[in-house]
């Protein structure tokens, strides 16, 4: 497959030859099945760039097509030859884990605006690596606090079978008090979940969680509405997020998912940013979109303090955190990634768009099960 | 486990297995007749689905959708079998390999610039939604199972087809010898887009019809590409009637692997562990399957040549 070499986007006052100052490497998924998560977090990524005003910025954006072994080939190039201060983008675990170790060790800073695996929280934490979004099991530890609170006591699990699903299912057993009717392992991709579905129906479960992100979700949850089961669902956000619940349709109306991010969380910067995405974009923003969003100001806010080639005075700017968050107060843990609050939500129709609402809070001031085998 | 879950995952097997068929039947026809692989197949699955989903979008009608998907898919395998396969036909497997391959691309790439990288919405017909409760008290889906019956009757169709009918003969002719038809005075440059056609028609039938309970997107068809050629094999390659029985087996195989093994390791295993392994096994099940048949008969169940 030819190399993809399109796709190097410059922030607008670049284009007009000016010289850039800071060089940023954006590696994402544009391409393939899970291209609507990558083209969110790039958009969310690039607004903030465009509202600072700067042009001193440079963003390289390029197409890692959910590929690790082209997220690696591009991350050597941004790194060798466009020789980036600064690498963000990745979306998904796996590629991470092929891409951030090298890139760190090679000096070069990397925030993440989504993966947040496991081992880069704990004891590969590396000091140059800083997570924008959430500890991978952040938002199902989540969901099991919230059952606990729905008086739920008898759970339905399932999850893909891969490093993700099971650090899902583990995350939600860690706060989940009651028992497990079932725990199922489903195939990565799988599109149909009739015989899962069955075996739900003959347990004597109370509830049922999942994580099956993108499109495996919207397959479960028509599959499950159209079974005639009734029992409560509780998820995480990355099922429901606004790219895909408008797939879902009606199936989806009443699930409550957690998230860290919401369209409607008070404050002025989020209110800014979902109407100013609408403008733009002309769709209403997702979480990965608001993370995006949130990379880039995080870097914006660094900026201001000092330079990159001033390694850890640029260092010690971006743990600060000084910037405004679309989620309200934020602030790093000693292992680089987010002490957040977790909302739980509530999937609505405002009009004839489907969307969500917070109905409470999950988790309060959430840090990660990981920070303490971090040695940083 | 009662008998109630058993019977209902048999179903759910059948369900998924007559889909398969749809796939595998254009799959093996298009191979048999013309001797091509064709990797683009799961393309006019996804083709299928994605004219379902804008026609059901904007008409509200899910007969109009399936109507949509069946002349959109047609008409791409017969526009793609004219522009590009034709050439292909004297070419080694491997130009046609990475021929149809780029069309996987060049349509996975066009549908995103059409509608967009978010996955569409396509839903079951209101008359078709919910669960029936069949004898014995089993609530099974109605949708699933509209789609075993449809899936049944295109088979019935295509076995009527292909034994009863001029173009019939004329394709198992093609089968057996591409020169001699050709010299009997059948247009087989016709014939050959008109099978091709006839192929992609039911994958995009199958992608509408699957579309409706899964979700509509950019790649959806090669997963199932690849089931499909599982099915082929197992069944010998050019059999319509080897696609069926194959397309069966690999549905039971893989619904009731996916169920029951994980069962069987919870006798000696803890659940979560029981729960790894044995799906990972299941997954491997059909594959398993496959090797078994093509041991016990190298050509597949139905294979006509060795």
């Amino acid at each position: 497959m030819k190399k993809f070499l399109a796709a190097a986007a410059v922030s607008a006052l670049c284009a007009t030859g000016a010289l850039a100052e800071v060089k940023v490497g954006m590696i994402t998924t544009l391409s393939g099945g899970g291209a609507g998560l990558g083209i969110d977090v790039r958009d969310g990524f690039m607004l903030a760039i465009a509202q600072s005003g700067r042009d001193d910025i440079e963003v390289v954006i390029e197409d890692d097509q959910r590929k690790p072994d082209i997220a690696v080939q591009l991350s050597d190039k941004m790194i060798q030859s466009e020789r980036v201060d600064v690498m963000t983008g990745i979306i998904w675990s796996n590629l991470a884990m092929a891409v951030v170790p090298a890139a760190v060790n090679q000096n070069v800073f990397y925030l993440s605006p989504n993966a947040g695996p496991s081992p880069l929280a704990g004891q590969g934490c590396h000091q140059n690596y800083f997570n924008v979004a959430w500890q991978n099991d952040n938002l199902h530890e989540a969901a099991g606090a919230y059952a606990n609170g729905a008086g739920y006591s008898n759970s339905f699990i399932l999850a893909p079978n891969y490093p993700a699903g099971v650090d899902a299912l583990t995350g939600y057993k860690r706060f989940f008090e009651g028992n497990l009717a079932g725990e199922v392992y489903t195939e990565l991709g799988q599109t149909d979940y009739a015989a899962e579905i069955a075996q739900i129906r003959a347990s004597d479960a109370d509830s049922v969680f999942f994580f099956l992100p993108g499109g495996m979700g919207i397959s479960f949850l028509k599959q499950y509405a159209d079974s005639g089961i009734e029992l409560p669902v509780v998820g995480p956000a990355f099922s429901f997020d606004q790219g895909i619940l408008q797939a879902v349709g009606d199936a989806a109306l009443g699930v409550v998912n957690t998230s860290q991010w919401n369209k409607d969380i008070d404050n002025p910067t989020n209110a800014a940013f979902v109407e100013s995405f609408q403008a733009e974009y002309g769709r209403l923003p997702s979480l990965y979109a608001s993370q995006g969003f949130d990379t880039a100001n995080l870097l914006l806010s660094a900026l201001e303090k000092a330079d990159p080639s001033d390694a850890d005075a640029f260092r010690e700017a971006l743990r600060a955190a000084e910037f405004d968050s679309t989620r309200g107060d934020f602030s790093f843990g000693p292992n680089h990634h987010p002490i957040q609050t977790i909302y739980a939500r509530e999937v609505i129709k405002e009009g004839d768009v489907f969307t969500n609402k917070i109905i409470g809070v999950a988790l309060e001031n959430h840090s990660d099960a990981y920070a303490a085998e971090c040695k940083m | 486990m009662s008998s109630i879950l058993i019977i209902e995952q048999i179903l759910n097997g059948l369900q998924f297995g007559v889909m398969l068929f749809l796939m595998a039947a254009g799959l093996t026809l298009i191979f048999g007749v013309m001797g091509l692989i064709n990797l683009a197949h799961g393309s006019l699955y996804m083709v299928g689905a994605f004219a379902a989903a804008a026609v059901a979008g904007a008409t509200g009608s899910f007969l109009l959708a399936l109507v949509a998907a069946l002349a959109a898919a047609a008409l791409a395998g017969a526009i793609v079998e004219m522009a590009v396969i034709r050439r292909l036909y004297n070419a080694p497997h491997l130009d046609q390999v990475l021929a149809t391959f780029a069309l996987i691309l060049i349509f996975s790439e066009g549908t995103r610039w059409v509608f967009g990288s978010f996955p569409l919405f396509l839903d079951i017909p209101d008359a078709l939604s919910g669960p029936v409760t069949l004898p014995g008290g089993i609530e099974y889906p109605l949708y699933r199972l509209t789609l075993i019956g449809i899936g049944l009757a295109v088979a019935v169709g295509l076995w009527a087809l292909i034994e009863r009918t001029r173009l019939g003969i004329q394709i198992r002719a093609g089968e057996n010898d591409r020169e001699m038809i050709a010299a009997l005075g059948v247009d087989i440059s016709k014939l050959y887009t008109l099978v091709f056609a006839l192929g992609a028609a039911l994958a995009g039938l199958a992608g509408a019809l699957v579309g409706a309970i899964q979700s509509v997107q950019v790649g959806m068809g090669e997963p199932v590409l690849i089931l499909a050629f599982v099915v082929i094999v197992i069944g010998g390659i050019g059999s319509v009637r080897g696609a069926f029985v194959g397309a069966l087996l690999v549905g039971l195989t893989d619904t009731l692997g996916g169920v029951f093994l994980p069962e069987l390791f919870k006798l000696f295993m803890e659940t979560g562990a029981a729960q790894k392994s044995g799906s990972a096994l299941a997954s491997m099940g059909i594959y398993v399957l496959m090797g078994l048949v093509l041991i016990w008969r190298p050509t597949g169940l139905f294979g006509a040549r060795a």
